[in-house]
């Protein structure tokens, strides 16, 4: 039904413009999407993180791994805004390598946590838009997730997976179960499992999965496929 | 004006980018990594307070796009006649998120101080940690441990240089120094007060009622383990932001001493056991 009201006094549909002062916000910011999860073990760490690139309905791209290799023995996730995640990459690099240039060592993985820290509150006004989770071996080999739990989720789907890792690796919510050490092997099995999980329920997460598996013998790197929908 | 002036204090409202003398060198970027004081970034010419407020609130937010600062807590710091008691949640939220139950609340300044944090986590934890240096760096100058007092000034002073832009922090410094046991109150907007009892957080108001009814100076030391535990303890039950496990310690003359952390868990059972 088309109103009277639209049409003038001639026949034809009547012009609506709006004459006033308009407001036009910048954001600064978007959101990417992709998940990141570190688990730290006796003797291993695992960083992994999906591939998928998002910007509102779309995708970017569906490799475009979050995690950062930074050391031999420490490798960052970063996800949120994908500009935000590069530049402070690239911060993060140049000053490990100011670091090594004068102290002529890498920096351990606790002191990369410590400083990036202080890089991410050097922006308190004008935050990073971007959830990170380091995860590393310090000196002696045994290794530290540097957001105190040894196991952390961060990104579009953290909620999803931290209260499984929580029932899983931390034994939460569970009686009169035997509460055995995390082997490397099940919890590669459950990193893949729990992203597979993800993948089904939130959309900003799939295409594939990216671990890696830090050792002293360094970092090794296992790619999954996921849900391409 | 004239006292802002004098206050050392710049309205940076006011401060013009085009005729201000400051080059884009000089103003803190990406590589300003020699600054020897510490220098924060803020978006030019726009109150940061008002620039945060639409990503960190959710209703007139960008889609999809929420920087959540990490809030919620209760902390309480008592004296009485055996010294200073000190006792903290360990939850942080961000949002209606729970990021950890496992938040050290507490930072151990040195063996003689403690501070404890509520608000905003990452404000709490970066100004404190330079607190940290500053008493470190005045020991290593003049031989001699700083005081409860000029720690908690310096502390106040630190923050009082940001009011307005939108830090979030309720700090209790606590030690003890040569006049004896010190307990200080210093929050984001400078204000600095002494006391014998304080709680902050938004469990705070639990906290008062249960310390309140059991506090007497003359308490005895597992006396006062008990009412501080169960104060934080009736507090997470209550409040929602808080909860995790109960973090206790006791400022002594020789220091301070870790008394406890235990789940509030298992803490519920245990005082639903006495009443029976």
């Amino acid at each position: 039904m088309i109103s009277a009201q639209a049409y003038g006094g001639n026949g034809k549909v009547k012009e609506y413009h709006y004459t006033g002062p308009v407001e036009h916000k910048f954001s600064p910011y978007a959101f990417n999407g992709g998940t990141v999860l570190a688990v730290a073990g006796e003797d291993f760490a695992l960083v992994a993180s999906d591939t998928r690139l998002s910007e509102g309905y779309s995708i970017h791209s569906r490799d475009s791994p979050k995690c950062y290799k930074l050391t031999d023995t420490t490798v960052i996730g970063c996800s949120g805004f994908h500009g935000d995640c590069l530049t402070l990459t690239k911060i993060i690099e140049a000053r490990l390598k100011m670091y090594k240039h004068s102290n002529n060592k890498s920096m351990t993985s606790g002191a990369i946590a410590a400083m990036l820290s202080t890089i991410l509150y050097g922006r308190r006004f004008f935050p990073y838009y971007v959830y990170n989770i380091i995860g590393g071996l310090d000196e002696e080999g045994d290794s530290e997730t540097y957001k105190q739990d040894t196991y952390k989720a961060g990104g579009s789907a953290s909620a999803m997976l931290q209260p499984l890792l929580d029932n899983q690796i931390g034994f939460k919510n569970m009686e009169n179960v035997e509460q055995l050490p995390l082997s490397q092997e099940k919890a590669v099995q459950l990193v893949k499992d729990v992203f597979i999980s993800a993948a089904e329920r939130d959309v900003y997460t799939g295409d594939a999965l990216k671990i890696c598996i830090i050792t002293k013998e360094g970092v090794r790197e296992e790619i999954v496929p996921l849900r391409k929908d | 004006m004239a006292l802002l002036d004098v206050c050392g204090i710049s309205d940076w409202v006011k401060e013009d980018t085009f005729s201000s003398q400051k080059a884009s060198v000089d103003r803190v970027n990406h590589f300003n990594f020699a600054a020897l004081e510490p220098e924060l970034a803020v978006p030019i010419g726009v109150d940061p307070a008002e620039f945060l407020k639409p990503f960190t609130d959710c209703e007139d937010g960008v889609e999809g796009v929420t920087i959540k600062l990490k809030h919620g807590t209760t902390t309480l710091a008592f004296k009485f006649q055996h010294g200073v008691m000190v006792a903290v949640d360990s939850r942080a939220s961000a949002g209606s998120y729970v990021d950890t139950q496992l938040f050290k609340k507490v930072i151990e300044i040195n063996p003689y101080l403690l501070g404890t944090m509520s608000g905003s986590a990452a404000d709490c934890v970066y100004w404190e940690r330079l607190l940290a240096k500053e008493c470190r760096i005045y020991k290593l100058r003049n031989k001699e441990r700083i005081s409860v007092s000029a720690a908690s000034k310096l502390l106040a002073n630190m923050v009082a240089n940001y009011r307005g832009m939108g830090l979030s922090m309720g700090t209790m410094i606590c030690g003890w120094d040569k006049k004896g046991p010190g307990l200080y109150y210093v929050d984001d907007n400078g204000l600095r007060l002494s006391g014998n009892m304080f709680s902050t957080g938004s469990g705070n108001s639990y906290a008062y009622g249960v310390m309140d009814s059991g506090y007497r100076y003359d308490l005895t030391v597992p006396e006062a383990y008990d009412l501080a535990q169960r104060a934080i303890f009736h507090a997470t039950h209550r409040d929602a932001y808080s909860g995790g496990t109960v973090n206790m310690y006791h400022m002594q003359e020789t220091g301070w001493i870790k008394v406890s952390q235990e789940d509030v868990g298992e803490l519920y059972h245990r005082f639903a056991a006495e009443k029976k």
